[in-house]
């Protein structure tokens, strides 16, 4: 007496590993029907057979020369199911499986199973318009074009093929009555489905067809179930991951425990040398173990994660591995930071008082000529960032993507001017990271008060007055993506709590305190005499907005001490 | 790339090919067990000089990966290193004493050797102090990566080397024989390397860690190179261009991800900063056999001079892959 229950099996390597499965199956009185690649070797294959000879139930069926993606899996598989209920007339159900499948439960609750559900085909068949899946664009156009060329050798030729089919508009007749179905090839059919396909009068004519098709063995049978099945289960009992590429993931010694809570049936694709799933799946298990429903979900997660990385990867992420082309970045950088550009220069500590406000380390500027100034004055940062300016200076953005990535989870906040290195300005105004805030104008107020001769100032201001507006300039074109703000100095110190509260709130939007303290302004006596001498000697001051010449320009809560913002 | 500049390439291979031709004089054959191995063996091929302490642990870790057989050159070693190697059965071990430099720091030698008896495996080009980690390889043998890469169609998978040191001085604790280095040499920079592209090559330049930091900050241009393609399926018409950093044809250095995403990487831990550092500078200033006049030795010995440390209070002590793959140095790519 067999089971309800058969296997055929499609082998082409690791048939140690097939053997194995195969004894397991047929010891709980399973027929195997075993198809072996022509183009295995002779003696392996002789191997093999002597390996299951002492197990009836066994059989191997023609041998065809396996190519993927072309009929010739299909006519294996129709070698072997026609062998299969030809010989063993108590089957009722029949399992396509592959050398590379691991029964994960034992067979008899599977059979349990599938006894439970004796007219139901279990055969993943959704339409052409329904899937998602398939890699390379080519869905409806399977079952219209022809493919007479192998993709895997004569890449070039198949896909010239295609086009000239699509440029030509030559198309097939899809057979009357065929509604073409895709799905996993790995199936399990009961016996009155697999005989209505097998023995149609009309077999010939859908072989014909199905022979030009593309990748036949994920249509074959998924639309031809349809013509004839009562009752259809659309999904495959073989648990399988497939990849970007549309390859099936391989399960490794470690994914033990994920299999384990899968409760699925069978698995593939096992790696042959995974002694320990070997091992432990096909030992004899305790009967009574749970009875669960397959739920391959639990493991989706997983794999789900690795397509996810390949595809799109870690935002800000910048290795050996992945290094993305201009604009393809998928995030610049991979955490929001925020640029002062010009506050340093208008407050006094403005990033110990900014460092307060939003509670985290504030850096100087990280740009500076002379040393990389991190926070706390530290010579070396997170990640073993180097405070040398000359390694930042060889590679700026490299050093800005490591100093954001270095410190995932915490904001950073640093100064910039027009005196410091320049080259990460279009780098950051594309990144939307990047929160810019800009007063113009205001290095003028350290030259304002430089011990030097004011032939040199009148140049150096020159210098950052050009820097600047060059600045400004990337700022306002159109690719910005940064959120950017910017003032002229008058505008700022006009009101200079509304924008820094602002730009606080942005930085930190849960702490709902208001700031109470401002930052303390910078002596500005003088200021306006000397952008006028600055005017006098030929130089025009733009950035700076309006300031008289005669009174120097102080916010008006100047006299009672240090300013407090009344709210 | 225009059709001048690949016509350029090819020249330069053919070049380097016939190099290597007539390098293979520099080569006697102590043993040649290169018969033993089957048609998918995985090689691993190196070249060393005077590294006896470094043995034991470098054979016994890459047969625990699963490499097959050993290709091995000994550049006229004098502290028995030679012996030893002949006595393993599954080295195949190769001698010379001709000048380090003019094989271009042993790529030819290498080249040839993988002309002759690298055709069709995996090969994994790799120094002595180099230990290769990718991911899952505490629970997947190196086989079943490159079964996994032959399955993609993947010819090379890029590894970069990252620099491992001690906490203190680097001769404070003597590496022992049979040691595992990393036991000392436990810590290592966790994220200041630089990158850029090669245009003519296709691969990346990375530089940073622990060298650029402290001995090269100053001149970061000079900064040793760490990008690596240790692991290629290798053709007879490969050949490496410099070192391992990269090779021809130039597709060989397309192992990063240019569109979105990231490809799976590798790292070759660099168990270079250990107590026997000090000997093998002082020797190689005497030799002048390194790169670029040897500044790389130049510099270490002006280190090593005021016992400076290369640990710092951000170094990260080495865990396993898992840490390196969320610190983003290397990368599990699709493998799950």
């Amino acid at each position: 007496m067999t089971a309800t229950l058969g296997f055929v099996m499609l082998c082409h390597t690791a048939l140690n590993r097939a053997a194995e499965v195969a004894r397991v199956w047929a010891s709980a009185g399973c027929p195997v029907v075993i198809h072996v690649d022509r183009r295995v070797e002779a003696a392996d294959y002789r191997r093999l057979v002597e390996a299951l000879g002492d197990l009836d139930i066994v059989s191997f069926s023609r041998r065809y020369a396996c190519d993927w993606g072309t009929w010739s899996l299909v006519a294996a598989t129709q070698a072997g199911a026609t062998q299969l209920l030809g010989r063993h007339k108590d089957v009722r159900h029949v399992y396509l499986a592959s050398g590379a499948c691991l029964p994960l439960r034992p067979v008899a609750e599977l059979i349990d199973y599938l006894d439970a559900r004796p007219q139901t085909d279990f055969i993943e068949s959704v339409t052409t318009a329904d899937v998602t899946w398939t890699v390379g664009g080519l869905a409806e156009e399977r079952f219209t074009l022809r493919f007479p060329f192998s993709w895997r050798k004569r890449r070039g030729l198949f896909d010239f093929y295609v086009r000239l089919q699509r440029r030509l508009g030559i198309r097939r007749q899809i057979p009357k009555g065929l509604a073409p179905h895709l799905g996993s090839q790995w199936w399990c059919l009961t016996r009155r489905t697999l005989s209505a396909i097998l023995e149609d009068p009309d077999r010939a004519r859908h072989d014909a067809y199905f022979r030009r098709v593309w990748i036949p063995d994920e249509s074959y049978f998924q639309t031809l179930a349809r013509l004839y099945s009562t009752r259809i289960e659309s999904r495959s009992l073989t648990l399988s991951k497939f990849d970007v590429q549309g390859k099936p993931h391989t399960f490794y010694d470690d994914h033990l425990q994920l299999l384990r809570r899968s409760d699925c049936f069978v698995a593939r694709k096992i790696w042959p040398q995974a002694d320990r799933l070997y091992r432990a799946f096909l030992a004899p298990q305790p009967p009574g173990s749970a009875r669960a429903e397959p739920n391959p979900g639990k493991i989706d997660r997983l794999f789900a994660k690795a397509v996810e990385r390949r595809t799109r990867g870690r935002a800000g992420l910048y290795m050996q591995s992945r290094f993305l082309l201009q604009d393809h970045e998928n995030g610049k950088t991979c955490a929001p930071y925020s640029v002062f550009h010009g506050f340093s220069d208008l407050f006094e500590n403005f990033d110990i008082w900014l460092s307060k406000a939003v509670g985290g380390r504030v850096h100087g500027h990280l740009f500076a000529p002379g040393r990389v100034e991190f926070a706390g004055g530290e010579a070396i940062f997170n990640g073993a960032l180097p405070d040398s300016a000359a390694l930042r200076d060889y590679n700026p953005r490299a050093f800005l993507t490591n100093l954001v990535w270095n410190t995932r989870g915490e904001r950073q906040c640093f100064q910039f001017s027009p005196r410091d290195n320049q080259a990460c300005n279009w780098f950051v105004a594309t990144d939307p990271n990047a929160q810019i805030s800009v007063i113009t104008g205001s290095w003028a107020v350290p030259l304002s008060r430089a011990n030097m001769n004011f032939s040199d100032i009148r140049k150096e201001a020159a210098r950052l007055q050009r820097i600047e507006t060059e600045h400004v300039r990337i700022l306002r074109t159109m690719y910005v993506k940064a959120r950017v703000r910017i003032w002229t100095m008058a505008e700022f110190i006009e009101n200079p709590m509304e924008p820094l509260q602002v730009i606080i709130d942005e930085i930190s939007p849960r702490s709902t305190r208001p700031l109470t303290e401002a930052p303390k302004l910078v002596d500005l006596a003088g200021f306006g005499q000397f952008l006028q001498s600055l005017k006098n000697q030929g130089m025009m001051p733009t950035l700076m907005g309006d300031f008289a010449t005669t009174d120097d320009p102080q916010p008006p809560a100047r006299e009672h001490g240090r300013p407090y913002l009344v709210r | 790339m225009r059709l001048w500049d690949r016509y350029r390439l090819r020249l330069r291979r053919k070049r380097l090919r016939y190099r290597a031709f007539r390098k293979r004089r520099d080569l006697s054959a102590v043993v040649d067990r290169t018969r033993d191995y089957g048609r998918d063996a995985i090689l691993l091929v190196a070249v060393l000089r005077n590294e006896r302490i470094r043995l034991p642990y470098f054979l016994r870790y890459y047969r625990d990966l699963g490499v097959t057989h050993f290709l091995m050159v000994d550049n006229d070693s004098d502290d028995g290193s030679r012996d030893y190697l002949a006595a393993q059965r599954d080295v195949s071990l190769w001698t010379t004493r001709a000048s380090y430099r003019a094989s271009r720091y042993g790529a030819d030698w290498i080249n040839w050797l993988l002309m002759r008896h690298g055709r069709g495996h995996w090969i994994l080009a790799v120094d002595v102090d180099e230990f290769f980690i990718y991911p899952f390889c505490d629970t997947r043998p190196i086989r079943a990566l490159t079964d996994w890469l032959d399955a993609g169609g993947v010819r090379s998978f890029p590894a970069m080397v990252l620099d491992m040191y001690p906490k203190g001085p680097v001769d404070a604790e003597p590496y022992r024989e049979g040691g595992n280095p990393f036991d000392i040499a436990s810590y290592f920079d966790g994220g200041n390397y630089m990158i850029a592209r090669n245009g003519f090559y296709g691969n990346l330049w990375i530089q940073g860690g622990p060298r650029a930091r402290t001995m090269f900050a100053d001149r970061p241009r000079e900064a040793p190179s760490l990008n690596k393609i240790p692991l290629v399926k290798w053709h007879w018409s490969y050949c490496f261009v410099s070192s391992t950093h990269m090779l021809l044809p130039r597709g060989l250095n397309l192992v990063h991800e240019e569109w979105g995403g990231e490809k799976a990487s590798g790292c070759l831990l660099h168990a270079k900063f250990l107590s026997t550092f000090k000997a093998k500078v002082a020797e190689e200033l005497e030799r002048r056999q390194h790169f670029a006049e040897s500044r790389e030795y130049i510099a270490y010995a002006e280190t090593l001079k005021d016992d400076a440390q290369l640990w710092c209070k951000w170094s990260e002590k080495y865990i396993n892959w898992r840490q390196l793959e969320i610190l983003g140095i290397m990368s599990k790519g699709g493998w799950a």
